[in-house]
């Protein structure tokens, strides 16, 4: 079998946020893995050489929740039309959530996807597995075998599990097959009728609201279960102060709990729902402003592990709704580098800070060789301009659905190359 | 008396349910009452045999579990019995604790016959001497009790007396069939076969409820099995001469599978036999310590 060509990416500004590291260099990538990083490369006679022009290339982003609807909706997304999304945001893998049709509780099934997603997607997607049968709560699914047959965590997708003594079991039960839960808290009872964030401005707009205890009620309890079982814990999205408190407190005692926050919620509050935008309807819901600096402080010291999509394609029948009848959810894989660089523009985080959180932290609760810009990691890269500036059109989005809370907005920075395991993917058409 | 003794009195036993007239008379006269609140064939037949071949009147009492769930009942059936004056009563209880409480009420001897998930003493004596009498002793040996810890009481008496006769004993199972604190209680804990296994000299199946199998305790049959399931590839891991023990009955594909419970390192039908000769052995021994012996 003939080898590929080896590539070689110069002229750049390298930013490894596994070391926090930033230099001027090139990175050689052969086989599909970096082979040499750093100011200088020495064995690159026979490389296709691409000059970066001085932007940054970091390790592609890590994706920890994206719904896509294959099997079961593949007018809303397909593992193909996702993978050039994905791409075209930088995000090199992708770790689908297990709410399709029929849910991914079987190991047939996460096979399937396994191969399908080989086969139709240009980048890495990773099935999380069902926690419990049918995502209904009640029955454990086979953590064992829906491991062996490739799915990187477990989870109920955006169904939480409810029954404490079922969550307790899961979590003692996954622990010995070292697998990851990935918990989404929302007490659905607290959560009621509601329909966004509980305060001022859902009394002015006349909408049911959702009480931040929804979350943290259910973050507790999970994070006691965790004390008790000692099972692998992530807490997929944070949304308020309060969770960032209760998050800060478990890790201090040492348990093994990380946490994630969507990128609407690191971006955008509750006051965007302005004139009853449905594509701002979320779960869980968007919240004050204070949450979300209170968000933000939680990602800069590290209390926040990962910055997530939470890509969630919707289609018109299920959003051009009133409000309160709408789906929740909004596309953001496409939008995810672009919408955090906002952050750093405004100097709440740094580059490789949010990096981290994009690639490296996600890599690593996973337990992925990825998220590290050094000799012999996967050549899952991104070449990007932090300060190119965009108005985004959604009619422009890869996604087949396009339901974007950021439509029109005004962003700055876009990915110029994509490489997924030493291939290029993706490259953005510059004049 | 201790353990060897009555070990080695359950090796006679052997031999006398080995001839053609199997009957002594050791309990000749006495009245022996078989009071079962949860069925089970296998014990209670063993009970009926071991009783007669001593030469007691057995009485067999089968109590639907579900005309006594009340402990007011337990102690009236107790006080009804006693009144009829038998020697030995042998009991089995769904309920951990049960057989203690009766035995508090009678003026006779009780034998614990397995009570809730607490003990199943004849199980364990019987288990022993199938070991001993397989490997010429139980001291020094491996034992891995595999399977249900959480809601055996094979496992529990196991434990027990196979520690005092100074084997290793550890438990293999996934967390949620492992009691909580017990690795406490020095007793080393494995959540994996190939691990728990390893260089054992006894492999000892436990049986898997029905009702623990689809979710609640472990996800599926298929699961338990690809994990848990004895076959040749995870017996694989114990000594080339490891044995394999089920107290019985065999969940087939979902504990073990057939060809290791049938094959040419299973105990199980031996511990059937040895079951009757430990009973036996203990009907006997109390038998000399009853009144006007």
């Amino acid at each position: 079998m003939p080898t590929e060509q080896p590539i070689l990416l110069k002229n750049a500004r390298l930013i490894d946020p596994a070391g926090g590291r930033e230099q001027r260099g090139a990175v050689l990538v052969r086989d599909g893995v970096i082979q040499e990083v750093g100011p200088q490369v020495t064995q690159a006679e026979d490389a296709q050489v691409i000059d970066c022009g001085g932007q940054v290339l970091s390790p592609g982003l890590i994706d920890m929740r994206a719904f896509i609807g294959e099997p079961g909706g593949p007018y809303r997304e397909t593992l193909k039309s996702a993978g050039e999304a994905a791409a075209a945001g930088g995000v090199t893998t992708v770790v689908s959530m297990p709410d399709t049709s029929p849910a991914l509780d079987d190991p047939a099934v996460i096979d399937f996807i396994v191969r399908r997603a080989r086969d139709t997607s240009i980048v890495n997607i990773r099935p999380a597995a069902a926690l419990t049968k049918g995502l209904k709560g009640g029955e454990m699914a086979e953590i064992g075998r829906l491991k062996e047959a490739g799915a990187i965590a477990f989870t109920d997708g955006a169904h939480p599990v409810t029954n404490a003594q079922v969550m307790r079991r899961a979590l003692t039960y996954a622990r010995d097959f070292d697998a990851l839960i990935i918990h989404h808290v929302e007490d659905p009872d607290l959560v009621g009728q509601g329909v966004m964030n509980e305060g001022e401005f859902s009394a002015r707009l006349g909408l049911p609201g959702i009480p931040r205890e929804a979350e943290t009620v259910m973050l507790e309890r999970d994070i006691r279960l965790v004390r008790l079982t000692g099972g692998r814990y992530h807490a997929a999205m944070i949304s308020c102060a309060d969770s960032a408190e209760i998050v800060r407190a478990a890790k201090a005692r040492g348990l093994p709990v990380t946490c994630g926050v969507s990128i609407n919620h690191l971006a955008l509050n509750e006051n965007d729902i302005g004139d009853y935008r449905t594509f701002l309807k979320l779960s869980p819901p968007l919240r004050h402003e204070d949450d979300r600096q209170a968000m933000i402080e939680a990602l800069a010291d590290g209390t926040i592990d990962v910055i997530v999509s939470d890509h969630n394609p919707q289609d018109v029948e299920t959003k051009r709704l009133p409000f309160s009848e709408a789906a929740n959810g909004a596309v953001g894989l496409e939008t995810l580098l672009s919408a955090a660089l906002r952050l750093v523009h405004a100097g709440r985080i740094s580059l490789p800070g949010l990096l981290r959180a994009l690639s490296t932290r996600p890599a690593e609760v996973l337990g992925l060789p990825g998220g590290r810009l050094a000799v012999g990691a996967p050549a899952d890269l991104i070449v990007f301009d932090p300060d190119a500036p965009y108005v985004l059109d959604k009619r422009q989005l890869r996604s087949l659905s396009k339901n974007t809370p950021f439509d029109e907005a005004r962003l700055e920075g876009q990915v110029t190359t994509t490489m997924v395991a030493g291939r290029i993917v993706f490259q953005r058409d510059t004049m | 008396m201790d353990i060897k003794a009555l070990l080695d009195l359950a090796d006679a036993q052997v031999e006398v349910s080995r001839q053609v007239e199997k009957r002594k008379s050791s309990l000749r006269g006495r009245t022996q009452i078989n009071l079962f609140f949860e069925p089970s064939t296998r014990t209670q037949s063993s009970f009926e045999i071991a009783g007669k071949r001593l030469g007691a009147d057995v009485m067999n009492m089968q109590v639907a579990s579900s005309s006594v769930k009340k402990g007011e009942t337990l102690i009236d059936t107790a006080a009804t019995l006693n009144a009829m004056r038998p020697d030995i009563i042998v009991v089995r209880h769904h309920a951990a604790g049960a057989v203690h409480l009766l035995a508090r009420k009678v003026d006779c001897s009780v034998v614990n016959a397995g009570d809730g998930a607490h003990e199943h003493p004849t199980q364990a004596l019987l288990d022993a001497l199938t070991i001993r009498r397989n490997k010429g002793r139980i001291e020094g040996l491996t034992v891995a009790i595999c399977g249900d810890i959480l809601h055996s009481r094979v496992a529990r008496s196991n434990m027990i007396l196979l520690a005092a006769m100074g084997a290793r004993v550890r438990l293999v199972a996934p967390s949620t069939l492992l009691p909580p604190g017990i690795a406490r209680l020095g007793f080393e804990t494995f959540t994996s076969m190939s691990e728990g296994l390893k260089d054992a000299d006894i492999v000892m199946m436990l049986r898997l409820q029905l009702e623990r199998m689809n979710g609640s305790f472990v996800p599926s049959v298929k699961e338990y099995f690809r994990f848990y399931g004895l076959d040749q590839e995870k017996l694989g891991y114990a000594k080339p001469d490891a044995l394999v023990m089920h107290p019985g009955p065999m969940n087939r594909g979902v504990e073990i599978s057939s060809d290791v419970a049938d094959g040419a390192q299973s105990l199980i039908r031996e511990q059937v036999e040895m079951g009757v000769a430990v009973r036996m052995a203990v009907l006997e021994a109390l038998a000399s310590h009853l009144p006007n012996a």
